[in-house]
């Protein structure tokens, strides 16, 4: 009966001893949290993606609580998750801008694109631009080897009929397409209902017309249509500002090369 | 009695080195030993601890456990002790240095169930060393254990650089270096001192 005794009283008095100590300890050493981090932790995906530049979410919600990012940073979080880290942050959600969405710039489809030379090596753009620049006579246009498709983490690219295609609504404009992409073809615009000119070849517009059916020759028409401003000729290559364009598709009518298409 | 600490010395860290010899705390051994920078910090975390923990654990057998013939309840109290100083570490820690702090991760709560520093406690209590050399028992295998695990993770930082055969890469590499090392080590059980 004794030892039961003692076992307990010893046990129980040590017991009782560290937990005083660390009690006073913990008091010496407290370190003081933001308990903001840990919830927009739990509000972020989780993905770990490193879209926004940092390197995991916890890392962004840090940041975010720092006030040295921008509440809606994460471009893969839904917007009620914005709004609610924005509840947190005791910030206004209204003013965030858009979302960014990946848009492939090129619509040089097998029948519309003449081609060098036949390709059968490894099933990657990044190896196939090695050879001249791919097997398409356009150097700056989708190579359609699928390299965005295997590094997209969302499912949300497909190669159709030769060019790469964004699925707007699973594309959370992470960037890692952008980045991968060795034809820089892709880019990231505001989620939003516009027109776009898929083109990305800054040739003259005669050369252009020699090897494809559709590539945009700079002509300048659609800027001259543009009654909004939106339209800029950056070396032989016509750009809608999607911040501007009101969707009006009065350029889209005009264009001879019929390259300007609807977004979104 | 130099000569006696001499003998302890040398025993807990070389001749019987607690990771490479006697193959006890391999978990932080492996788990953070990628960089030397983290290696040191694990190093003088287990240190504090163990030496901490052998000079308490052997008031707790000798005034405690053995005068009410409660030495079965040894390992059960002598953990007591372990993980209270570990929660001490850790507090101390996040205090004073935050990036070694997540750098350590899970390691550190982990040094509890450390079992190179559970084993000092009982083999000290073992050997029956007097209240100073166990301490000193203590602090010396902590000393080993800073040690293998600091030449472990430069060997691991260099080969980190290397071209390693692809089945190799990571953790396999990690292993067979151990290994390699443990076998440097056993050149020491030649020694005999007394």
């Amino acid at each position: 009966m004794n030892s039961i005794l003692y076992s307990f009283a010893v046990l129980g008095s040590l017991g009782l001893l560290f937990g005083l100590l660390l009690a006073f300890a913990s008091g010496i050493f407290k370190v003081e949290t933001d308990e903001r981090v840990e919830e927009i932790t739990a509000l972020l995906p989780g993905a770990n993606c490193g879209g926004c530049g940092y390197p995991g979410c916890s890392a962004l919600a840090a940041a975010i609580a720092d006030g040295t990012a921008a509440i809606d940073t994460c471009s893969v979080a839904k917007k009620e998750q914005i709004d609610k880290i924005a509840k947190i942050m005791n910030v206004d959600a209204g003013t965030q801008s858009l979302k960014k969405v990946a848009v492939v710039l090129c619509s040089g489809t097998c029948d519309k694109i003449s081609r060098k030379y036949e390709y059968d090596g490894i099933r990657d753009c990044r190896a196939l631009t090695r050879l001249g620049g791919g097997e398409k006579d356009c150097i700056s246009g989708c190579a359609g080897y699928g390299t965005c498709v295997s590094h997209c983490r969302f499912d949300a690219i497909a190669i159709k009929d030769g060019v790469a295609e964004v699925d707007r609504e699973k594309c959370v404009g992470c960037g890692v397409c952008v980045a991968v992409c060795p034809k820089k073809v892709i880019a990231l615009v505001p989620k939003k209902e516009a027109k776009a000119v898929l083109c990305n070849n800054h040739d003259k517009g005669a050369a252009v017309r020699t090897y494809c059916a559709t590539g945009c020759i700079g002509c300048g028409i659609c800027k001259k249509t543009c009654e909004h401003d939106a339209i800029a000729l950056e070396n032989n290559l016509a750009v809608i500002d999607a911040e501007k364009c009101t969707n009006c598709g009065a350029c889209a009518e005009k264009c001879p090369r019929k390259v300007i298409h609807q977004i979104g | 009695m130099l000569k006696d600490i001499l003998v302890i010395a040398l025993g807990a860290v070389l001749i019987n080195n607690f990771v490479l010899v006697r193959f006890l705390g391999i978990c932080p051994f492996l788990g953070v030993s990628k960089s030397t920078k983290t290696a040191l910090g694990m190093g003088m975390a287990v240190t504090f601890v163990m030496t901490v923990a052998s000079f308490i654990t052997y008031l707790v057998q000798q005034y405690l456990l053995v005068p009410f013939h409660i030495e079965y309840l040894q390992t059960i109290a002598f953990i007591l002790v372990i993980s209270a100083l570990v929660q001490l570490v850790e507090l101390v820690l996040q205090k004073t240095s935050p990036a070694l702090y997540s750098a350590l991760g899970i390691y550190l709560p982990l040094i509890t169930t450390n079992c190179a520093v559970l084993g000092v406690a009982i083999l000290a209590t073992q050997e029956g060393y007097n209240l100073l050399y166990s301490t000193l028992f203590g602090f010396f295998a902590a000393i080993g254990f800073t040690l293998a695990i600091v030449l472990f993770s430069g060997v691991r930082e260099f080969i980190d650089e290397s071209k390693v055969p692809a089945p190799f890469r990571g953790f396999p590499i990690a292993l067979i270096t151990a290994g390699l090392i443990a076998l440097a080590f056993m050149g020491f059980s030649g020694f005999s001192i007394s």
